[in-house]
């Protein structure tokens, strides 16, 4: 349970940063809160030979509302996420995720610019990005890019990023009034990773549903959009038998995984079940 | 303070403090200079032949000292590690080194030790070490390993049977004859992961210019290492000194002599420099054994009113690739499976099979869990099939409180209990009568609750030296010295080795009593061979019920003297003189009296004792009891189900127990907690599964899943208080008490529950998928 040996770096700057990654090519990474790449590291999994710590770079850790978005640097741990008074009130979804994240200690460590970048398909911030059609602002040598959250994510532990990209801000258009979201994630023991997880924002006007997202975590090698859901609901009632017969769409093109946890056929159904959960949840708000 | 005050106290315990403020200190904290660090290079293939260990690439890389192979040390071992009797005296096992020699037959052997300047050469080092392996079947299946033509483990033993053996009295071809009802049915017991929560280490210091052997390693029993450190290293067993230093839990997994202990110490001897081994915990997961791995097949005998008339298990056991040392401990379960309950006849057959998996051996319970479960199942399923309730089954086929000592089929004597006290307490906790009322409303509503019972009997307090002899092919008793010094204040020495069960405590309450002199005036001292005589260690929920009760006995004969050296300094007649309160003095006069340093500085001013009286104040006890000691109670677990993912919420915990004399009901009921939250481990979450190649899936904690306290319920704790008649003080045990009680409540529950649905049984760990799935295996239809 010790690392290779490896160097390591604490830039003070991003540009700095950067700089030490493009140096340092394939071998490098960057190392924020350490809660998925430590534990990799002392199994041995991954054995980058030099880390660039961005943790001490300032002005990358805030969470503010900006011209119709809400903006979150890359280091704002998932504690920061999940007491933030901003994000309660306008993106619930996003700090009632955070709050669900494995323990105190790890939710203290852990930042979200991290738990993207991870790209873990049962990470829980992943499908909640998706579901809020986030942007992920990235730097590298050539400059600075916007990435759509449903490009970002790949495959499993696999981003759109380059190795010598850093995340350095998320953006989320700030929902209208009558839109709010909800995370429900069904694991064995309450600090587990989930098994299956839906991210639902629901924007509900009258009676009706204008518009509705539902991401899913634990269905495939990424996050994933149950579009058959979003289909079903979108511009109709919010009545019981709507929403019912819209969960029911909640696996359609989904490949989930067969692990210890659950078998393909469980996952498929806890999604249905999940997915008519979090919209009841919602809509009886209204 | 009078006598009795001390007994029955929920003082704090005196071990916190240093252990939550993380100054407590564990085999990885004890300071050593010029220390060597091994790491173990371990099988990666379950079932291979050794063709061949290069280790020139690892022994060229920075920092390394030494490479090891086994054998390159199998002329060293002078034994091979120890077996133990343990009711199966006619078994069948194989030679086992600290070193595989010519082939591996689980993932994590260790194969090669590479010792090196620092941990982490060492650990660079072994990834160097080429092991060249050619690749056999394996055998990761109980019932596959016996059938024709399976891969044998062991030539030398010829098959992968290890033995197949009954335990059967009474008859039960009559009681079939005379059955209504009867059942058939398989339990499975699966392989669990002890997961104490400091892993296992060992610093082993052999220094050459005095020949002496010393070993500090993460243990439970450090004098069973002692004797067998010395046997299979051949050193006088006089220079060697094993020292348990602080132990962060066991739980059965480190009641044996490990190849680490071994060989650590034939390191040091070779470098004449203390080398350490820390295991790391996915070492831990593989290196250290495991639990359980059991099938139990049983058919049951019985009359429509529930009557028991008789069983007939059978008990597959898993022993992993080689015996244990206590491996076959599980058997105890077949002589404990009557439980609480009369029957008419047993016919048990057990068989010990060898698998390519990590060995097995004793883990919280062992073997009682397995008989719990069993019976306590044995009840609901006949309360199922007869249509009476499960609490009028128990009472029905209870051992009555007039045929005590009772003494079972297979020639057990219970010592004292009346099953029903218990068990009339907790249905009245639970309102058992309105529960099932709540059952039947929310059933109607598509709510699943279930209600489980199990009303355990145990046997602990291990034991009477002739039968434990006879079974174990050990003799057991407990030990303690008990010492007053020239100030009066008191030193306890005992044979326990406590690794969390606060012996320091409780047993310093003991003396305190008997002594009158003030708890925090008494030390007591553990798990170091150099300062105490023989002890026989923790396991088997023994220590109070016989290192306690030998404190108490040496207290008492310390009082004596006390009270004889007190007749002389007031120039009383002995019979005359009373102690008490840590005073003595003429009975009628309190008032000149005195006190225990008085007569402890007499004690040692020997000018100023009695003629003929040597000097000093201590006394030794070896405690053989005349039975062991049989706790009981009656848990209750209240479960809901959520019919949609099939999750289990357990609403409520009761537990009734009686564990004899308290004394510490604080401990008592830490002792509690933790033993129902391992058992509900067992029931919902805890599995070591192995894919078909025979590797580990559950190799971390991440899929190893250990309740945390967010995941279990308030246990609400009652006791009723009979105290055994078979010690002084009356105590029993109740260390694992927990754990072998709380698994099938848990589990009766949840069948329970599911009725609506035709279920009968659900196999451990009730994983969401697998209630989710007999739910809706017709579709969801109930019955
Ligand atoms: C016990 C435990 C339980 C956990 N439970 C959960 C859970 O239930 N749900 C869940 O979602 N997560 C869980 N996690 C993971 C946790 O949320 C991690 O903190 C998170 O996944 C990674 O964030 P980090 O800041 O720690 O990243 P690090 O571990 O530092 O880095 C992770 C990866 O991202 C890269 N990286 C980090 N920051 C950036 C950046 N700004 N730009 C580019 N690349 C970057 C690193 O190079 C590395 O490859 C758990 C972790 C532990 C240890």
């Amino acid at each position: 349970m010790i690392p290779a040996a490896f160097d390591y770096v604490v830039p003070r700057t991003l540009p700095e940063a950067v700089a030490e990654l493009v140096k340092r090519g394939q071998e490098a990474k960057v190392l924020a809160g350490g809660h998925s790449l430590i534990p990799l590291m002392k199994l041995r999994l991954s054995t980058p030979s030099f880390l660039v710590d961005i943790g001490r770079i300032s002005n990358l850790n805030y969470i503010r509302e900006e011209d119709g978005h809400v903006a979150i640097g890359a280091l704002a741990t998932h504690h920061d996420i999940e007491f933030s008074d901003l994000l309660k009130k306008k993106l619930p979804l996003l700090s009632g995720a955070a709050a669900q994240i494995g323990d105190p200690q790890v939710r203290n460590r852990g930042t979200i610019g991290g738990a993207a970048s991870h790209a873990d398909p049962f990470g829980d911030f992943p499908a909640c990005l998706l579901a809020l059609d986030a942007e992920l602002k990235v730097v590298g040598p050539k400059g600075e890019r916007n990435i759509a959250a449903r490009d970002f994510f790949v495959d499993t532990f696999t981003s759109a990023l380059e190795p010598d990209e850093i995340v350095r801000e998320i953006r989320i258009a700030t929902p209208p009034t009558g839109s709010t979201g909800t995370y429900l994630k069904f694991s064995r023991r309450s600090q587990d990773w989930a098994i299956v997880a839906v991210a639902a924002q629901v924007t509900v006007s009258g009676h009706n549903v204008a518009n509705v997202a539902i991401g899913l975590t634990g269905m495939g090698s990424r996050p994933l959009r149950a579009s058959g859901v979003e289909q079903a609901l979108r511009g109709k009632g919010a009545h019981d038998e709507d929403i019912r017969a819209a969960a029911e769409r909640a696996a359609e093109g989904t490949d989930p995984p067969q692990d210890l946890n659950g078998s393909p056929d469980y996952r498929r159904h806890l999604a249905q079940v999940l997915t008519r959960r979090a919209l009841e949840q919602i809509t009886a708000h209204h | 303070m009078a006598i009795s005050q001390m007994v029955g106290a929920s003082i704090k315990r005196r071990e916190d403090p240093r252990l939550v403020t993380g100054t407590g200190s564990y085999v990885d904290d004890l300071p050593q200079t010029a220390i060597v660090h091994m790491v173990v290079v371990r099988s990666t293939d379950p079932h291979a032949r050794i063709t061949g260990i290069d280790t020139t690439r690892a022994k060229e890389a920075d920092g390394v000292i030494a490479v090891f192979t086994g054998k390159e040390l199998l002329s060293e071992f002078g034994a091979p590690l120890p077996v133990t009797d343990c009711f199966v005296p006619t078994k069948k096992y194989p030679k086992h080194y600290p070193l595989a020699i010519d082939k591996v037959r689980y993932v994590g052997e260790p194969v090669a030790i590479v010792l090196a300047s620092s941990l982490s050469a060492a650990q660079d080092a072994a990834e160097r070490v080429e092991v060249r392996y050619e690749s056999l079947p394996p055998v990761v299946d109980i019932e596959k390993a016996i059938e024709k033509g399976a891969p044998v483990l062991h030539d030398e033993v010829g098959s992968n049977l290890s033995y197949d053996v009954k335990f059967a009295a009474g008859d039960i071809e009559a009681a079939f004859r005379e059955a209504e009802v009867k059942i058939t049915q398989r339990l499975i017991q699966q392989r669990l992961i002890p997961i104490a929560v400091e892993p296992r280490g060992v610093v082993a210091d052999y220094r050459t210019w005095a020949r002496k052997l010393t070993i500090w390693s993460s243990t439970q029993i450090p004098h069973f290492v002692k004797v067998w450190a010395a046997v299979i290293l051949g050193i006088p067993e006089s220079d060697v000194r094993v020292v348990a230093p602080e132990v962060g839990g066991g739980f059965g997994s480190k009641i044996r002599v490990y190849p680490e202990e071994i060989l650590t110490a034939l390191a040091s001897r070779r470098l004449g420099r203390p080398v350490k081994w820390i295991e790391d915990r996915g070492e831990n997961t593989k290196a250290t054994h495991h639990g359980r791995s059991q099938i139990w097949d049983v058919e049951i005998a019985a009359k429509r009113d529930g009557t028991v008339l008789g069983i007939r298990p059978t008990q597959w056991l898993d022993l992993g690739a080689y015996c244990s040392q206590f491996g076959t401990f599980q058997v105890l379960g077949m002589l404990v499976a009557q439980g609480a309950y009369k029957m008419k006849a047993f016919d048990g057959r057990a068989v010990g099979v060898f698998t390519n998996r990590t060995p097995t051996d004793a883990y919280r319970g062992a073997g009682r869990p397995e008989a719990t479960y069993l019976i306590e199942r044995v009840m609901d399923l006949v309360a199922r099939e007869t249509g009476v309730d499960p609490v009028e089954v128990r009472r029905k086929n209870f051992v009555r409180v007039e045929d005590q000592p009772f003494t079972t089929l297979l020639g057990l004597t219970y010592d004292s209990g009346d099953y029903r006290i218990t068990l009339d307490r907790a249905l009245q906790m639970v309102d058992y009568q309105g529960l099932r009322r709540e059952q039947a409303e929310k059933r109607k509503q598509g709510k699943y609750l279930g209600i489980g019972l199990s009303t355990y009997i145990e046997i602990c307090g291990l034991g009477p030296a002739v039968p434990t002899q006879a079974a174990v092919g050990v003799s057991l008793w407990g030990m303690s010295v008990v010492n007053v010094h020239f100030t009066g204040k008191a030193t306890v020495i005992i044979g326990s080795s406590p690794h969390g069960q606060g012996h320091e405590t409780t047993y310093a309450q003991v003396a305190a009593d008997v002594l009158g002199i003030p708890v925090e005036d008494i030390d007591v001292q553990h798990g170091d061979t150099a300062i105490g005589p023989m002890g026989m260690d923790t396991y088997g929920s023994r220590s109070t019920a016989l290192d306690g009760n030998a404190v108490h006995i040496s207290a008492m004969k310390v009082q004596e003297k006390a009270r004889k050296i007190a007749a002389h300094l007031l120039e009383a007649a002995e019979g005359d003189v009373v102690y008490e309160g840590g005073k003595a003095y003429v009975k009628g006069t309190p008032s000149k009296a005195v006190t225990i340093q008085e007569i402890a500085v007499a004690a040692f001013q020997t000018s100023r004792l009695p003629k003929g009286m040597e000097g000093g104040l201590e006394a030794t006890t070896f405690f053989d009891p005349t039975n062991f000691v049989w706790p009981f109670g009656a848990h209750i677990a209240v479960v809901e189900i959520d019919a949609e993912t099939g999750a289990t919420r357990i609403l409520r915990y009761v537990a009734v127990d009686d564990c004899g004399t308290r004394i510490n009901p604080m401990v008592v009921d830490g002792q509690l907690h933790g033993g129902i939250a391992q058992g509900i481990g067992q029931a919902l979450f805890e599995e070591a599964v192995y894919d078909e190649a025979g590797q580990l899936r559950t190799g971390s904690l991440l899929d190893y899943l250990v309740p945390t306290a967010a995941d279990l319920p308030s246990f609400e704790l009652e006791a009723t208080i009979t105290p055994s008649p078979v010690n002084p003080l009356g105590t029993k045990g109740i260390g694992e008490a927990g754990t072998i009680a709380s698994s099938p409540a848990i589990i009766n529950a949840i069948v329970d529950a599911l009725a609506p649905f035709g279920v009968k049984d659900v196999s451990m760990p009730a994983t969401p998928e697998k209630v989710w799935q007999l739910m809706h295996r017709n579709g969801g239809t109930k019955r």
